[in-house]
């Protein structure tokens, strides 16, 4: 079962790994979120009981390692398909906030 | 005898003979959702134009008698991540509210060519993230054994529309258990196959190494059907794997099982398991020694660490793979932003919901700087023990038996306030994502009168054992064929 317990997380560090993830959050999800990511941290914790001493990480488990392929040229999607979603475009682009500088 | 009671296969046998037309039988399909899914909720989107187009088309080459396949004018729905070109995939979430996938997913590709219908698409768990279809950015879905239930999740919709005679066949997904706990909530037959058997292209993401697509449907026999036209090798997904396929659809016909060896983990059936999903299951087990099957038991101790490994790997990956969701190129932009960094926070605090934000944040956390060791390289190596007990269990027996879940489906709004009991609904499930291996829901009974499941999980590629298995159970058993009301 698991346990009541303080959360491992501090509302900075929140703010932190929310700024990490690029998601805005405001005072009140701080809190809320340093509740509840701590009990989750608390869970996840778990496995350090586990001894791993020796053991090889698995990242995949399909019996696959690299796939090649020729490198010819094919046909790819017409752009204005792929214009199609986008928020914002102009003259075949994306069209974007400014990136750098005032 | 109404069309809706037909079975996939019943209905392709009577398509073929031309006793029915696919028009007749979509045009019952789409009249009973017209009729019930005001109360279950469970698709996003109905289709009704197209699938009429689509059955006429069906029924052309029915009368020609040329590339029919089983699923020839058989009705079916797509969980709503499953890129449909031109028709709009949101994937449950505000972010992906009007996408318009410019491609099809390969298993669409491959149905729409077999001859089946698009009735439409079904509602989830935001980015199937979740165990219940309340996270859907749009609305739940109910359970069609009982309203005030959930469906389970994230393939909530799907499975619904099995329940509740809204479509004939669907495919899911599941990251770690996604087919089969709602294909256990809602008393229906969910096969969660190999990693690398069937094409991820066209699947929107969550977490790569975990993710599988998957067929729905009311009995084994027409599992196998659907398997056989989506699983195989495609060359659009390095992750695919070339094998030797049998015909799925040939397996499931007559199915014997004597002498087949079923490993019993007894851990699985302590602390924590529903009384009465444990009869049934006690029950199925019994059923299965009648039709020559032996059980011997089997250790799988490193359970208890699939949880917590899958609630680091699966966010990890998460984290990295809905970094795409920024307002850029597609999907929800917040207006008005001074720079792009506000743009990206504020487009994605706006399109994504909490379990989801939930699940990037403790991904981005598990692979910050300084604690990639101690989090996602130790669930990697803890992954690494729990295929381990799968590969020792294996040297003993052909199939594992396990629940599917540990409860059947809960009440609307019951887990929504804590995340990690909703994340144990998934405690019997996670691991065969974990291992990579194919894992079956197929229903063992009605405790309370809410459907139970039995899981069957099986060596790498050899969906056929776990197709013939659930099916030879279900030729004596009539779980399967019960319908709610």
């Amino acid at each position: 079962m698991l346990k009541e317990s303080t959360p491992d997380i501090t509302p900075e560090e929140v703010e932190h790994i929310a700024h990490l993830s690029r998601i805005e959050i405001s005072e009140e999800d701080k809190i809320q979120f340093a509740g509840e990511l701590g009990r989750i941290i608390h869970y996840i914790n778990k496995l350090s009981e586990v001894d791993t001493t020796g053991v090889d990480p698995t990242f995949r488990t399909a019996p696959i390692f690299n796939v090649f392929r020729e490198d010819t040229p094919r046909e790819s999607f017409p752009a204005e398909e792929i214009l199609a979603n986008a928020p914002e475009k102009e003259e075949g682009c994306f069209r974007m906030p400014r990136i750098i500088g005032g | 005898m109404s069309l809706l009671e037909l079975t996939a296969y019943e209905a392709g046998e009577k398509l073929k003979s031309r006793e029915i037309s696919s028009k007749e039988l979509t045009g019952a399909y789409l009249d009973r959702i017209e009729q019930i899914d005001g109360t279950i909720r469970a698709y996003l989107k109905v289709l009704p134009e197209k699938a009429m187009e689509m059955a006429e088309a069906a029924d052309k080459k029915l009368a020609s008698g040329e590339n029919i396949t089983p699923l020839t004018g058989i009705p079916i729905a797509l969980k709503d991540l499953i890129c449909t070109k031109g028709i709009t995939t949101t994937c449950g979430s505000a972010m992906l509210a009007g996408f318009v996938p410019p491609y099809n997913a390969t298993v669409y590709e491959n149905l729409e060519s077999a001859g089946a219908v698009l009735l439409g698409k079904t509602n989830m768990d935001e980015f199937a993230m979740g165990s219940s279809t309340e996270n859907s950015a749009f609305f739940p879905t109910t359970n069609p054994w009982d309203t005030t239930r959930v469906p389970g999740g994230s393939s909530g919709g799907s499975a619904a529309v099995i329940a509740a005679k809204e479509a004939l066949l669907s495919l899911g997904s599941d990251t770690g258990g996604s087919i089969r706990q709602p294909a256990a909530f809602c008393g229906i037959t969910g096969l969660k196959p190999t990693y690398g058997s069937v094409s991820r292209y066209g699947l929107i993401a969550f977490a790569s190494s975990l993710d599988q697509i998957g067929p729905m449907a009311r009995d084994a026999k027409d599992t196998a059907l659907i398997f056989d036209i989506i699983s195989g090798h495609d060359p659009k997904d390095s992750t695919s794997v070339s094998y030797e396929k049998p015909v799925y659809g040939e397996i499931v016909k007559n199915p014997q099982i004597k002498g087949l060896k079923i490993g019993y983990p007894v851990n699985f059936f302590g602390e924590g398991l529903d009384p009465g999903i444990n009869e049934c299951l006690q029950n199925a087990k019994a059923t299965l020694e009648s039709l020559g099957a032996e059980f011997v038991e089997v250790e799988l101790s490193t359970i208890g660490y699939a949880l917590p490994a899958y609630y680091i790997i699966a966010p990890s990956e998460a984290s990295s793979n809905l970094a795409r969701y920024d307002g850029s190129r597609y999907g929800l932009r917040v207006e008005g932003c001074s720079d792009i960094v506000e743009m990206y926070k504020k487009s994605r605090r706006k399109g994504f919901g909490k379990e989801v934000i939930r699940r990037i944040m403790t991904g981005t956390y598990a692979l910050s700087s300084g604690y990639y060791d101690a989090y996602y390289l130790k669930a990697q190596k803890v992954r690494t023990l729990i295929k381990q007990d799968f590969e020792k269990a294996f040297e003993k027996c052909d199939v594992i038996f396990t629940p599917t879940t540990p409860a059947p489906a809960f009440k609307i709004g019951e887990k929504t306030d804590d995340p990690i009991s909703m994340y144990l609904s998934d405690i019997y499930t996670v691991s065969v994502n974990l291992a990579g291996l194919p894992g079956i829901s197929a229903p063992c009974g009605f405790p309370d009168n809410l459907p139970a499941g039995m899981q069957l999980i099986g060596k790498a590629f050899d969906e056929a054992t776990l197709l013939k298995t659930a099916a030879a159970y279900q030729t004596v058993t009539d779980f399967h064929k019960k319908m709610p009301k």
